[in-house]
């Protein structure tokens, strides 16, 4: 008893409590002709979390009691809207600690959030032959806004290489640090190899050059608590739906010194101070990036979404998903042919790997029959796998809902594709 | 369930995806054509040569999962001797196969029904509609290679 006592996720983590929150989790998939085929095995959180009751039942019930546009109305719905939604901006900030809410600004989605800082940073302060460092980890979403801007202002792209774990190269990094560089943008975690980055130090070594750095934390706000003022971000970027909250809900964390200097990304309503053809002044940050009438009733459940993951605790949801990380890894690598790619020390909870003989696309559909639902492909990062030279892969994600009895469904129906190939 | 499965991974596609025919880049191919899925990374290089409006030679290079694999080796078994015309009439009436119910099925002309019954293990993808991109992706290749164009143009 001792040493269970020991795990901490023993004691404090009810994962089946967690999983009763979660209704998408009790189905089943493939049903046939009325018989129930296979409990949902589902480990694609990484691509998108499913949704607890508690973000379904509060935009239920603001869509049923409190919807309204906002900041603009002076009725009542108006403003308890208006109040909610603000609310939001608020405990976004108190997640990533923030100084101030006045640093959120709402997006659509990450994708949008990188294009914003790329076209309007980028195109105001950016110009030809200054660089941009990215990794060779990142998500398209970091790869192509900057590419956009390469084409537009002529600026270059270095990219810093990883080993063969997956552990970024640091020393690569700083050599590609010069007077030129102008920004940098790289991921928090890698969602292909889980490769957590070492924010901090990427952070303080741009800084000694005056460098702004931006962070993908898609991944990373998922998976372990950010704290934007302890990396010393100049920008932070994450996703809602990737956070057990609605698609449509992306955040962009800007320094306010830098958000105020950076023009408007898109034009519209709710952006503007006065408007008229002679000229139109815009408002402050962060109202200056949000054009147009927002995701209201999604950024309500994103809301929830952060309260839910509080009320679990985010340090007990990572010790939960690093036990799932540690024991799937363990079995899966027991299975002859398999290859794991991305073994970086203290790795966020995702497993790529590749069954030898058997292509991952096979491997995807094969191990859906039995429920196990897995992304396959190059996971929107090609530069990465032409690195690791496979090709796409499957991948497994864990997040707070899964079990280990889920891991072991996944290990035997990877043992079933092998079987069936005579792989 | 797993019925689904053996229908989608036929004896003849696991043979076909392990070994696949005429995997090679001949000499004398005078025309190529990518085929390329995103998606997955599957991707495809088909060759032909053509004379005289026949197809007297067609292979393949490239990677791809089992079903992708198995389709383009099948392809270029049953394309190679054809005419243009008739290669073509085989690629729409395939694709037919992959996607339509069969009483949607369109003429497309004169086709070799001996091919068609060769390809008929293919057309468990219908189930599984992810998986249709990967049953054509060499054949739409193949017709772009026909129609002198050096990538298919994905559906």
């Amino acid at each position: 008893m001792d040493t269970q006592i020991a795990d901490p996720t023993l004691t404090t983590y009810d994962v089946e409590r967690v999983r009763a929150d979660f209704p998408v989790l009790s189905r089943t998939v493939h049903d046939r002709k009325g018989k129930p085929g296979k409990p949902l095995v589902y480990l694609d959180s990484a691509a998108s979390a499913q949704k607890p009751r508690q973000v379904i039942d509060a935009m239920t019930r603001f869509l049923e009691e409190d919807y309204s546009n906002i900041h603009r109305g002076v009725h009542f719905l108006s403003q308890t809207a208006t109040d909610q939604f603000e609310a939001v901006r608020g405990k976004v900030a108190r997640f990533l600690n923030a100084p101030s809410e006045r640093n959120i600004v709402f997006t659509r989605s990450a994708t949008e959030a990188v294009n914003l800082v790329a076209h309007s940073y980028g195109r105001a302060f950016l110009s030809e032959g200054d660089e941009i460092i990215l990794s060779v980890m990142e998500h398209h979403a970091n790869i192509v806004p900057w590419q956009l801007l390469q084409a537009d202002k002529g600026v270059r792209i270095k990219v810093v290489p990883v080993d063969d774990r997956g552990v970024l190269d640091l020393d690569a990094y700083a050599d590609l640090l010069s007077d030129r560089t102008k920004l940098v943008a790289i991921t928090h975690c890698s969602n292909v190899l889980g490769t957590v980055t070492p924010a901090k130090e990427i952070a303080r070594l741009a800084h000694e050059r005056g460098v702004p750095v931006l962070f993908d934390g898609s991944q990373a706000a998922v998976h372990g608590v950010v704290d934007v003022q302890d990396i010393d971000a100049d920008f932070y970027i994450m996703t809602g739906h990737k956070l057990y909250g609605p698609t449509g809900t992306g955040v962009l964390y800007g320094k306010y010194d830098l958000l105020k200097k950076m023009p408007p990304y898109q034009g519209g309503g709710d952006m503007i101070e006065s408007v008229s053809f002679e000229g139109t002044t815009f408002k402050l940050p962060p109202a200056r990036f949000e054009a147009g009438t927002p995701a209201i009733t999604e950024v309500i459940g994103l809301g929830a979404a952060l309260d839910y993951i509080e009320s679990l605790g985010r340090e007990a949801i990572a010790a939960h998903e690093h036990d799932l990380l540690r024991y799937a890894t363990e079995k899966l690598s027991q299975v002859e042919g398999v290859r794991i790619i991305g073994t970086a020390p203290g790795k966020g909870p995702i497993l790529s790997f590749t069954v030898e003989g058997v292509h991952p696309h096979d491997v995807g559909t094969i191990v859906d029959q039995y429920g196990v639902a897995v992304r396959v492909g190059r996971h929107c990062a090609e530069p990465l796998s032409e690195r690791f030279g496979v090709g796409p892969t499957a991948r497994a994600s864990f997040a707070l809902y899964n079990t280990r009895a889920e891991a072991d469904a996944l290990v035997s129906s990877v043992i079933a594709v092998k079987e069936f190939f005579g792989a | 369930m797993m019925d689904e499965l053996r229908e989608l991974y036929q004896e003849v596609i696991l043979d076909h995806g392990k070994n696949p025919r005429n995997f090679r880049h001949p000499d004398d191919a005078n025309r190529e054509a990518k085929g390329e899925n995103p998606m997955c990374g599957d991707r495809f290089m088909v060759y032909l040569k053509l004379k005289d409006g026949v197809v007297e030679d067609v292979a393949f290079q490239g990677r791809g999962c089992a079903i992708s694999t198995a389709s383009a080796s099948m392809m270029t078994e049953v394309v190679k001797g054809k005419t243009e015309a008739e290669a073509k009439a085989l690629f729409e009436t395939f694709h037919d196969l992959c996607t339509k119910d069969d009483h949607e099925h369109g003429d497309h002309g004169p086709v070799d029904e001996e091919a068609m019954e060769k390809l008929m293990v293919m057309s468990g993808v219908r189930q599984f509609p992810v998986r249709v991109k990967c049953a054509t992706l060499a054949w739409h290749a193949m017709n772009a290679a026909i129609e002198g164009q050096d990538k298919a143009s994905s559906e």
